[in-house]
């Protein structure tokens, strides 16, 4: 029993009060002085370029794959796990191939919905986006640019809510893209080596784990959401693991997200011939 | 000695307007010293709130160059600015100069289901361990400023939608509660339906603007948002519930235990669209 009710005081009836005068002038949008508009332009100007870049690398459909002709083993991200039919012609000797007779278009389009709708609904990239391109607020103390709001309380934005289950997906693709490093140490008819190449898709699949791994859903379902940690260790050292990583989660948001973009460049450059994959030992 | 400039909201309910007052700057001091010389020398009727000097009560929270500060806290050399403006918060309702009725937060602070402990152990007493409650320890660093309050976009620019949510602060206080080792009630169904934990953007002013440097959204608000999820939006989650045959506490069950209710609003506005037990 709540003290009020021992004072038989519940329920209650109180009212909020709404549309007192407020103080402060009406006419601006913001007292500000500082540039608060430089962090949303940036995020605009990365984002944009990202998905620019990434369209225009999906959209390709070739040169995402070094192989025995070149002696290497190297996917790009954007194209692995390679399902697609198209891309056993091309990556045919790439050990992880399940082969989608039905598609034919870029196999990128078909596996890109992971890793996109993962960042989509990602808790660090909504801040991210809902500032810079939604303008909802821009910037603290900044009024927002919509008459209306509802937050993610309704359709589509309650659609977030998906997110843990884009983390499992995601999580998946993190295998694959680690078999992708491993496999990248093997160098058809050399023997096993270590190259740029190698070097460039480890990084990235340790990234992408640590991304992932520092997600806000993650944290919740490894640990998060148990009240009585003394009761469960195992998920308290996990819980208490994650969340250093956890809260540099939008640095690794960039970081992962700018790499993935970097090594896509880098398998393209070295599959059309303009580069040549140093080896390294 | 250099001058400066404050530029200070003056009037109420009735309406207002900027004054200008020019002062001297003095060494180390912050801004609420000098709102004191200006009540002290050029305008004694000027109105503000204040208490401890000291970034504890609370008590002090305005404008400063349009950033919701402690006006106690803010330094005057880490303004940049010659000329500085101060205004009241703007997301409550003025009373006068730079106070403003923050009674929209005690109204929501009722809302809330109070810790409701299960049965004592066999002695008569509680027990939890060090570990199941440090995690709350960063929320009762709150002081209740209500900075947090003034600058979520969510009320400031929206204020229709104060009859259906919290508000920030209010979370930080459903998580500590939430995560409470030995609470009993559950506030999931509440916070979705009736508090509005579904409006918050997670754009995180309000963890930008705490001077008690409480991580709100990334501690309080997304960790609330994943139970949510759980109790109402995750069938993996529904299933274990089924099988374990747990139950959830239903909004309305949830707010019987609240001291106080809003008015009967808020269910009008937000949509019930989810998985159901
Ligand atoms: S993170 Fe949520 S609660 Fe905090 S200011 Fe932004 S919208 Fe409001
Ligand atoms: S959470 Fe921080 S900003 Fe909000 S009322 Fe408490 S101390 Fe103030
Ligand atoms: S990936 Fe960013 S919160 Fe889950
Ligand atoms: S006067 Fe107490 S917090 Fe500023």
């Amino acid at each position: 029993m709540t003290i009020a009710q021992e004072q038989g005081t519940v329920p209650q009836v109180v009212p909020v009060e709404i549309g007192k005068a407020r103080g402060g002038p009406t006419d601006k949008s913001t007292l500000r002085t500082d540039r608060w508009w430089v962090s949303p332009a940036v995020t605009v100007t990365v984002l944009t370029s990202f998905v620019a870049y990434a369209t225009f690398a999906a959209f390709q459909g070739k040169d995402y794959y070094v192989g025995a002709k070149m002696h290497r083993n190297l996917i790009s991200p954007f194209y692995s796990p390679c399902i697609a039919e198209s891309c056993q012609r091309v990556a045919g000797s790439h050990p992880l191939g399940i082969w989608a007779s039905f598609w034919n278009f870029s196999p990128a389009l078909l596996i890109l919905i992971v890793p996109l709708g993962f960042r989509l609904t990602c808790y660090y990239y909504r801040k991210a986006y809902y500032r810079s391109f939604w303008q909802s607020p821009p910037a603290c103390g900044v009024a927002d640019g919509h008459k209306n709001y509802t937050g993610e309380t309704r359709f589509p934005l309650i659609l977030h809510n998906v997110h843990r289950y884009f983390l499992y997906l995601a999580l998946l693709f993190n295998v694959v893209l680690t078999m992708d490093a491993i496999l990248a140490f093997d160098f058809p008819g050399q023997g096993i080596g270590f190259s740029v190449g190698t070097l460039v898709l480890c990084v990235n699949a340790a990234l992408l784990w640590i991304y992932s791994v520092s997600c806000h859903a993650c944290r919740h379902i490894c640990g998060g959401q148990i009240n009585e940690f003394s009761k469960h260790r195992i998920r308290y050292r996990l819980w208490k693991m994650i969340t250093p990583l956890n809260e540099r989660h939008m640095q690794l948001a960039w970081v992962s997200l700018i790499f993935v973009a970097l090594s896509d460049l880098y398998v393209r450059l070295v599959a059309s011939g303009i580069i040549h994959d140093y080896k390294i030992f | 000695m250099t001058e400066v400039t404050m530029n200070i909201w003056r009037g109420d309910s009735n309406g207002g307007n900027f004054e200008q007052y020019k002062l001297e700057r003095v060494e180390g001091e912050v801004v609420l010293d000098v709102v004191h010389r200006i009540q002290a020398t050029l305008a004694p009727d000027l109105a503000c709130r204040w208490n401890c000097k000291a970034g504890k009560c609370g008590s002090c929270s305005a404008e400063i160059d349009g950033k919701p500060s402690l006006m106690c806290m803010t330094r005057m050399d880490t303004l940049p600015n010659d000329t500085i403006t101060i205004t009241p918060m703007k997301t409550f309702p003025i009373i006068k100069d730079l106070v403003t009725d923050v009674s929209f937060n005690y109204v929501m602070a009722r809302q809330i289901p109070p810790f409701t402990p299960g049965k004592p152990q066999p002695d008569g007493t509680y027990r939890m361990q060090q570990v199941d409650i440090d995690r709350a320890q960063e929320f009762h660093k709150c002081i209740e400023c209500f900075l947090c309050q003034d600058v979520c976009h969510v009320i400031r620019d929206h204020e229709v939608n104060k009859l259906y949510y919290a508000g920030p602060r209010f979370f930080v206080k459903l998580a500590s509660l939430e995560m409470h080792p030995l609470d009993t009630v559950d506030r999931r169904a509440l916070m979705r339906e009736y508090l509005g934990l579904g409006f918050c953007n997670i754009t995180k002013c309000c963890t930008e603007v705490c001077p008690e440097h409480i991580k709100i959204t990334d501690n309080a608000i997304i960790p609330l948002k994943e139970r949510v999820v759980d109790a109402s939006y995750d069938p993996i989650a529904w299933l274990g519930r089924k099988i374990r045959r747990k139950s959830k506490m239903t909004a309305q069950e949830a707010y019987e235990l609240a001291p106080a209710r809003v008015a009967p609003t808020s269910l009008d506005g937000i949509p019930a669209t989810a998985v159901e037990d």
